[in-house]
């Protein structure tokens, strides 16, 4: 393994950041309210808590010694859900979800279903036991795949994300890039997501993509797609870090202050609904790890999942919230009012 | 009372409370100068940071690092900014040798 882990933040009820403002009344103060679209583009699931990682800043408190993780039978409503109401998208995430022992069967099922599969690989888990045929795997199912590489620079990256992660990750990167993914006007999607190594804001996207481009191709000969900008969530692992290091109320007055009016029509909850590893539903993958549901008249559960229920219905929201609607906006593809 | 205190970069605007009709012909002009034009907003914060430096203001070097992370700049990007304005600030201080040198020269045989 190639982190320590992280001491485990047991509740998510207790784990909501505060804030002088609620999320709900900025939203009215700009006249504005927070619904579903029409409909659900995308199922994103979280197979579970298990990763060879542990990095500082993770939403999941993700980690080697985490046990909870996504059982065939759950997977398998998933893909029954998919292949029922044909969900456009599959969005897999973890943990590291190529731990899953289901991985892969849901992976080919949802392809076989019809869906665009997007895996969120942390590009290190290729260098695990059984895993280093990984880049083949995702070619041979055409998995859109997006990264996470905070910094083009081995300091700041592993600073966040572990002792050795970069050097391991530029590696991955090649191994991507001579399996076909990454490479300009190519039809197999590598995309890296940027985030803050700290507490402050993402650069422009546009900017940084850039520069991403641009160094990790002068330094280590790697392409890749596009760049996404997310910003750091106030919850779990890095509310324990704003507190630790006394940057929770500057944090939140930052991200309330930059709150964008423009972002709300842009935000992944009002397209997606997210899985937990038991099965259970949420209006995004934060919601999931505050342990905060879909609306409770809806259905609760993947077994139950029906598309049209969800249209046009309330999102559930917290002060967690503030973090996709600052300045350019943030979402599980990156910045949401981009040139605004 | 410590003569600087961290939480009054955020009051900033209670400087408007005399005189209102200059604090904000001073922000639109701040605010204006701050975004992409011929320089990009990185390049700006940089000079904004080694500004800060040059006049040794706690509150500008606080709000110009910040602005500069949230530009995408690094620390190595960041310290060369630094030692730019320490670089000039370090030369106009030397250059005045010639200050004493022609007061000396004056007043020698």
């Amino acid at each position: 393994m190639i982190s320590k882990a992280l001491p485990v933040i047991p509740d998510g009820a207790t784990q909501r950041a505060r804030a002088a403002v609620g999320f709900d009344e900025k939203l009215a103060a700009h006249g504005l309210g927070l619904r579903r679209a029409g409909v659900v583009e995308t199922l994103q699931v979280n197979v579970g808590k298990l990763c060879n990682q542990a990095c500082k800043h993770c939403h999941v408190d993700a980690g080697p010694k985490r046990t909870e993780i996504m059982t065939r039978e759950t997977a398998g409503q998933v893909i029954a859900a998919v292949r029922r109401f044909r969900i456009p998208t599959l969005d897999i995430t973890g943990g590291a979800p190529e731990l899953n022992p289901s991985f892969r069967h849901l992976v080919a099922e949802a392809r076989r279903a019809g869906a665009c599969v997007i895996v969120r690989h942390n590009l290190t888990v290729m260098f695990e036991p059984g895993q280093d045929d990984l880049p083949e795997f995702f070619r041979a199912h055409e998995v859109e795949v997006v990264s996470s590489l905070p910094y083009f620079l081995e300091q700041q990256t592993d600073a966040q994300r572990g002792a050795g992660v970069f050097r391991k990750s530029v590696e991955a990167l090649r191994r991507l890039n001579a399996a076909g993914y990454g490479r300009e006007g190519g039809a197999l999607k590598l995309n890296l997501v940027y985030n803050p190594v700290g507490a402050f804001l993402p650069p422009s996207q546009e900017a940084i993509e850039k520069d991403f481009k641009r160094e990790l191709l002068a330094r280590h000969g790697v392409t890749f797609d596009q760049l996404y900008t997310i910003t750091n969530m106030p919850i779990r692992r890095f509310l324990e870090y704003l507190r630790r290091s006394g940057n929770e109320e500057r944090y939140m007055r930052k991200l309330i202050e930059a709150f964008n009016p423009a972002t709300v029509e842009g935000l992944m909850c009002r397209t997606l609904v997210s899985v937990d590893w038991t099965g259970r539903l949420f209006d995004c993958d934060f919601n999931q790890m505050l342990e905060l549901g879909v609306a409770g008249e809806l259905p609760q559960t993947v077994s139950d999942f029906d598309p049209s229920l969800f249209e046009g219905r309330e999102v559930m929201t917290g002060a967690h919230c503030f973090g996709c609607t600052a300045g350019a906006g943030s979402s599980c593809g990156g910045a949401v009012a981009v040139g605004d | 009372m410590a003569y600087y205190e961290e939480d009054d970069l955020g009051r900033f605007s209670e400087v408007g409370k005399h005189r209102p009709d200059l604090f904000e012909k001073f922000m639109a002009w701040y605010e204006a100068c701050q975004e992409d034009g011929a320089l990009s907003r990185r390049e700006k914060a940089l000079i904004g940071l080694a500004v800060a430096h040059a006049l040794q203001c706690p509150y500008c070097i606080d709000a110009y690092s910040q602005a500069c992370l949230e530009a995408g700049s690094n620390m190595e990007q960041m310290t060369e900014a630094i030692h730019m304005a320490s670089a000039l600030r370090g030369g106009a201080s030397l250059i005045h040798a010639l200050q004493a040198h022609n007061s000396v020269n004056k007043v020698s045989m």
